[in-house]
């Protein structure tokens, strides 16, 4: 963090006006107030709170910004957006972020939350919707955490909370091609976007 | 004059973990002489997920519902907030036309931009116009709404990003008292219970003390996700967490059991057997 303040500005940084283009948000309207960080519930967690990752994206500092823990920490409660006096959504910013870290195929911060976002995703194009155990049991077979959250199984499965087995939904065969179609766009253009 | 007929998208969790949430949605729309139909064949709205990792992605998922409403003609009614907020801000960001050629391209559909979603909150808000059969008397009720329902504020329904009153007037109308608090739309740690759940204890437990701090006897919520995370990991003393709809199902006189008050972790039954409400 000495870094972010010993650096010079680099105004013409490729990554700050990557995400200012794909999120349509202005970082250099931010003035450093901290707002951001101070509503932040989940700043106290992250390497760099939302104000220091706005800081790192004005300086140039692109590698800082691609690799914090902060751009997978992020909830997207849309605090920080909501209270910014510049009127930066800055959740968008972390989100635009993460989208290109992904792209660039970067090691994420937080690698468990990458792998989550995975399986979820793989669950429903398979099968249309959300199966909740299996999702719980592919993420700890896949994350090597056999044991978490093992915890409150026995009181879910008493409450019948959770059905056992998978059910494809009758849409699911149209969702796989919905993530087919998009995947393949992606592959040309970067978010199928090209505006 | 608000619909009496809806599109009604439950979303996935409705359907496992917040079956409860479901029935009583349905049990006191019926009471209300409000119309639910379901739509057909839906699928998973992409939740935090696909808008996490692809913006498009994160907007095809979505704009797939917003057909089927459409085909529907008639506006969509969604109970569950993150999915709500999902097909809201589609619909919103939809309004992009190069995004909308884009996504239509890919789903189909007319004008899945121009489908009106709600969430069921909004739908129930300002229909208790008669005192009701059971008045929630005595009750003191912490109205949480978290994110999903608020932010960003000209978008969603929240009235106030800060201090909304939507689901504490609904509460006041069948004789709840509200109380004051700070941490109506703090986040809950959403979803991140398997990847990092020391975080989600933290904001979880933190919402939890503020509750009981201001003097409430349950929470009311309009989220699954936030029920769970504020439902299913409490250390000490305990307090109760319902749906809004099911606290609603009780003021119109419908049983504790219809309203599977029994689903939850943190048994409200004898808080509310207490008040003389169950």
């Amino acid at each position: 963090m000495d870094k972010v303040s010993t650096v010079s500005p680099e105004p013409s940084s490729g990554l700050r006006l990557l995400v200012e283009k794909e999120s349509g948000q202005r970082v250099l309207r931010c003035y450093q107030c901290g707002k951001c960080s101070a509503g932040c519930p989940v700043a106290y967690a992250m390497d760099l709170g939302p104000r220091h990752i706005m800081r790192a994206l004005q300086l140039g500092l692109e590698d800082e910004a691609l690799h914090s823990s902060a751009i997978w920490l992020c909830l997207f409660c849309q605090t920080c957006s909501a209270r910014c006096p510049n009127k930066i959504d800055i959740a968008l910013v972390m989100e635009t972020l993460r989208h290109l870290a992904l792209r660039e195929g970067r090691r994420p911060a937080e690698k468990d939350i990458q792998l989550f976002h995975r399986i979820f995703l793989g669950l429903v194009q398979r099968l249309g919707r959300v199966h909740e155990l299996g999702l719980g049991a592919l993420y700890n077979l896949l994350s090597r955490h056999p044991l978490a959250n093992v915890t409150l199984l026995p009181r879910m499965v008493a409450k019948g909370k959770l059905s056992l087995f998978p059910k494809r939904a009758k849409g699911a065969a149209e969702v796989a091609k919905l993530f087919a179609k998009v995947r393949e766009l992606e592959k040309t253009s970067p978010l199928g976007k090209e505006q | 004059m608000k619909s009496s007929v809806y599109a009604y998208y439950p979303g996935c969790t409705l359907h496992s973990t917040a079956r409860e949430y479901d029935v009583s949605a349905r049990l006191v729309c019926q009471a209300l002489g409000i119309e639910l139909r379901e739509v057909r064949d839906w699928v998973c709205c992409g939740a935090s997920s696909a808008h996490s990792t692809s913006r498009l992605l994160g907007l095809v998922l979505p704009a797939r519902e917003l057909k089927a409403a459409e085909e529907m003609e008639l506006p969509l009614a969604v109970a569950c907030a993150m999915c709500y907020s999902r097909l809201k801000l589609a619909a919103h960001e939809l309004g992009d036309r190069a995004m909308l050629e884009l996504v239509k391209g890919i789903v189909g559909g007319d004008h899945p931009e121009a489908v009106e979603v709600v969430h069921l909150l909004e739908v129930l808000d300002g229909r208790i116009d008669v005192p009701p059969k059971r008045p929630l008397t005595g009750l003191k009720v912490a109205c949480y709404y978290g994110c999903l329902l608020v932010r960003p504020q000209g978008i969603l329904y929240g009235d106030d990003t800060e201090r909304p009153q939507a689901m504490d007037r609904l509460m006041q109308a069948l004789g709840a008292e509200t109380v004051d608090w700070d941490f109506k739309t703090e986040c809950c740690g959403a979803s991140l219970p398997l990847t990092r759940r020391d975080i989600v204890l933290t904001l979880s437990h933190r919402l939890l003390s503020h509750a009981r701090q201001a003097g409430a006897d349950c929470i009311a919520v309009a989220c699954p996700m936030c029920h769970s995370n504020l439902d299913a990991y409490q250390r000490e003393k305990e307090i109760p967490v319902l749906y809004f709809t099911q606290l609603l199902g009780l003021a119109l006189g419908l049983s504790p059991r219809e309203l599977l008050l029994n689903k939850h972790f943190v048994d409200p039954v004898p808080m509310l057997k207490a008040k003389g409400l169950a």
